[in-house]
């Protein structure tokens, strides 16, 4: 090849083609190489200051001890810092406080939109929206008590109501005529049960649970708050068990609510969040959390 | 003619052609050194030049106690005097940018690059730099003769001066630029202080830099081989346009004055080939080869011409202004007869009209209405339905206001969580959470529509509002 170079001395690499195409020795630009050189300094520094050969378990350190844990635990250390003047004064105030606090609300709700994502949705639906057989929270009615002190309750402690079967205490009738009642205080929101319903409502011991008036309230308190024992409020135009209507009525007048070997009961718990005695008072979430929830909750709109 | 004017003649004559072997056309090869001369063209530029002062001095005009004119980054807030202007009104910034660019076209087709020769930066910024060059070091001879000395004390502080100058102008550029995105009294003192952001410090650096390269040394080459106008404008010349053309007709033959010769009887043209056109030209080209890529259409040329017309006795003139049509023997068409002023024409009113109907509509408080989606609606126990609105209310006024909510919607509607004013800000948003409950009877579709309305009174009395129309959500019918 070399030996019938047919362009000598012209810094070529001797490999020719189709007659005059041939490939030539010259050196790159000066700029280029400047750039190449700098960018292998870079990477000797580079390798210096960080972590980079990855030799036995653990690459290189680095002289500079950088590291993306180290670097996480700063973001998480800074964004602690950030919120705790907010914690700090949340932590000396109950929940009636902080809602009364426009700064601080608008914090708490913040905050609590990813306890809420994280432990409640699940059932609760996002924003509270509810899902059949778990309660709307958005909306104003409260078995158990609207107030933040009550929903504190209800969220610590737990809920679960209990409604008897009455599969085989009531006559097939009966329950139609009590479904049917059902349905038309629901359409009426309270206001138009027939006089045959009110009856056996009241002769048949439902009373007991859903009070006096079908609201639920066993005995309502002069401060305004009642007492319950989480019977369904059948005077207003709320189903406490979805869809609604005769046919869901009539299924739990039969098998009734947490009913122990009964096929077919309604499910209705809500578990405890707060210390449980049931696993050596173990919690689920602090009080601060729980507080936090309490804020969301109430702010969904029905809060009293 | 008597004797002692026809020596006088010869005189002028002679001093012209002297200097003429200096003048020969840009190559590129070494720099221009321009003639500066006196005339009617060079004031009308000094004039137009000065339109940048307000580049220069814009940012430290004051209104209702902050900067006039303000485009605040950070802070997404652009204030034009007594508007703020915010993001969601930037579509008027296209249209601007339209009317700038249709604004040049329609100048370039009318009398060509009026842009070039007389408001462009790198024209300007490169009159100036030469100004100083020429104050500094003297006539283009002397500065040809001092490049070519040897180093020496004296050359040494002419050039350091100079280039000083060059840089500090650069600096000026740099800041006046920074100075209209940040507050630009405290900018001085945060910039020598150290404390300004590093966006500052690069951009005055780049801007130093480019101002001191671009005007000190690549001056006419930058029209040449960067900008791409200067090569576009050929599409936008047509016959009619008029621009700084040599009459050839009139010039030609060229050539020199010959000693005895008198003006009857001379066989040459007008042009007495002095190459004073060469010699002004800040582009170095020879306007006598016709238009061509290199003329930014300065005019310098027209007056160095009619000076050595002037002095050598000829009529004025025989380079200026005119279009290929005129030395084409054909009459100047119309102007409104001419379809491409009535395009670029319209294209330029309908920029300018959405220009003022955004800057019109914009209003004192932007309502933005959030419909909760999760419920979209809530059955409460009455049997009403219940939705959650978030409201977006910013303020684009300096000062705070109270901002009142109502609405409007389906019958029996009832507005809860907005019985007090809700309190913005200037220049901020704030959320305001508000629930709408219907009763279920009067509720005709699924979904309503239903108006909110906000509203504050501004210190002077002045009512200020906005409405935005969202939906009411209830159970399917």
């Amino acid at each position: 090849m070399a030996e019938n170079n047919p362009f000598p001395g012209e810094n070529n690499t001797g490999h020719v083609w189709d007659d005059n195409l041939r490939e030539l020795k010259n050196p790159p630009p000066r700029w280029w190489m400047l750039a190449f050189w700098a960018s292998v300094a870079f990477w000797v520094g580079y390798a210096i200051l960080y972590p980079m050969w990855p030799i036995g378990q653990e690459p290189t350190q680095g002289v500079l001890g950088w590291s993306q844990m180290k670097e996480y635990a700063e973001g998480v250390e800074q964004i602690t810092a950030k919120r705790a003047q907010f914690e700090e004064k949340l932590a000396g105030m109950t929940a009636d406080q902080i809602i009364a606090d426009p700064g601080l609300k608008e914090y708490t709700l913040a905050s609590a939109k990813v306890l809420f994502g994280d432990n409640c949705r699940a059932c609760h639906g996002s924003g509270g929206a509810g899902n059949p057989g778990y309660p709307v929270l958005a909306d104003d009615d409260w078995l158990y008590g609207g107030t933040t002190g009550k929903i504190q309750e209800s969220i610590a402690a737990g809920r679960k109501g209990v409604m008897t079967a009455h599969e085989k205490v009531l006559s097939p009738v009966e329950v139609d005529t009590l479904a049917n009642w059902a349905v038309q205080m629901n359409d009426t929101a309270g206001a138009g049960g027939s006089p045959e319903g009110w009856a056996l409502f009241k002769s048949k011991g439902c009373t007991a649970c859903h009070g006096e008036k079908a609201n639920g309230h066993v005995v309502d308190l002069p401060n305004g708050d009642f007492v319950s024992v989480g019977a369904a409020n059948l005077a207003d135009g709320i189903w406490r068990f979805e869809p609604g209507g005769f046919e869901s009525a009539k299924h739990t007048i039969l098998y009734g609510v947490n009913q122990t070997n009964v096929p077919g009961t309604r499910d209705a718990v809500m578990p405890v969040w707060g210390p449980d005695p049931t696993r050596g008072g173990v919690a689920k979430l602090g009080p601060e959390e729980i507080k936090k929830l309490v804020v969301y909750v109430h702010e969904f709109g029905g809060g009293q | 003619m008597s004797m002692s004017d026809t020596r006088q003649h010869q005189a002028a004559v002679d001093a012209l052609y002297d200097e003429a072997e200096h003048w020969h056309v840009n190559t590129g090869g070494e720099t221009i050194h321009a003639k500066r001369i006196r005339g009617r063209w060079r004031t009308i530029k000094w004039m137009t030049a000065s339109v940048w002062l307000i580049f220069f001095l814009g940012p430290y005009l004051r209104w209702d106690g902050r900067q006039a004119v303000l485009f605040d980054i950070p802070n997404r807030q652009y204030h034009l005097f007594g508007v703020t202007i915010l993001p969601q009104d930037f579509w008027m910034l296209s249209l601007l940018l339209l009317f700038f660019a249709i604004l040049l076209a329609v100048v370039t087709a009318l009398v060509g690059r009026v842009w070039c020769g007389f408001f462009c930066f790198q024209t300007v910024w490169t009159d100036i730099f030469t100004w100083i060059e020429e104050w500094l070091e003297g006539t283009p001879p002397q500065r040809r003769k001092l490049d070519q000395a040897p180093l020496s004390r004296a050359k040494v502080r002419i050039k350091l001066t100079k280039h000083l100058l060059w840089i500090l102008i650069g600096f000026f550029t740099g800041f006046s630029f920074v100075a209209w995105f940040s507050d630009a009294p405290a900018l001085w003192g945060a910039f020598f202080l150290g404390q300004a952001n590093s966006a500052v410090y690069i951009s005055v650096t780049l801007f130093t830099v480019g101002t001191y390269i671009l005007a000190g040394y690549l001056r006419e080459q930058t029209c040449f081989w960067l900008c791409p106008y200067a090569r576009i404008q050929g599409v936008m010349l047509d016959k009619t346009t008029i621009v700084p053309t040599y009459d050839e007709r009139r010039g030609e033959p060229r050539g020199r004055v010959k000693k005895g010769e008198t003006e009857a009887s001379r066989t040459n043209g007008d042009c007495v080939d002095c190459k004073q056109c060469v010699a002004v030209c800040p582009t170095g080209i020879d306007i006598r080869q016709g238009q061509q890529e290199g003329c930014i259409t300065c005019a310098l040329c027209i007056d160095a011409c009619d000076e050595v017309m002037e002095k050598v006795g000829r009529p004025r003139g025989l380079i200026r202004y005119a279009s290929l049509d005129e030395f084409a023997g054909q009459a100047p068409k119309a102007l409104l007869k001419r379809p491409r002023v009535w395009v670029y024409a319209t294209i330029l009113v309908v920029a300018l009209s959405g220009i003022f109907y955004g800057m019109s509509s914009l209003d004192a408080i932007d309502l933005k209405v959030l419909h909760e989606r999760a419920p979209l609606f809530v059955t409460l126990s009455d049997g009403s339905i219940q939705n959650k609105y978030t409201l977006k209310m910013l303020n684009k006024m300096p000062e705070e206001l109270a901002v009142r909510i109502s609405v409007s919607g389906p019958e029996g509607l009832k507005l809860i969580g907005a019985e007090a004013p809700v309190v913005i800000h200037a220049g901020g948003v704030t959320p305001a959470m508000v629930f709408v409950k219907v009763p279920k009877r009067h509720l005709k579709k699924a979904q309503e529509p239903i108006r909110f309305r906000v509203e504050a009174t501004r210190p002077d009395g002045l009512v200020v509002e906005s409405e935005r129309t969202s939906v009411f959500v209830g159970p399917d019918r």
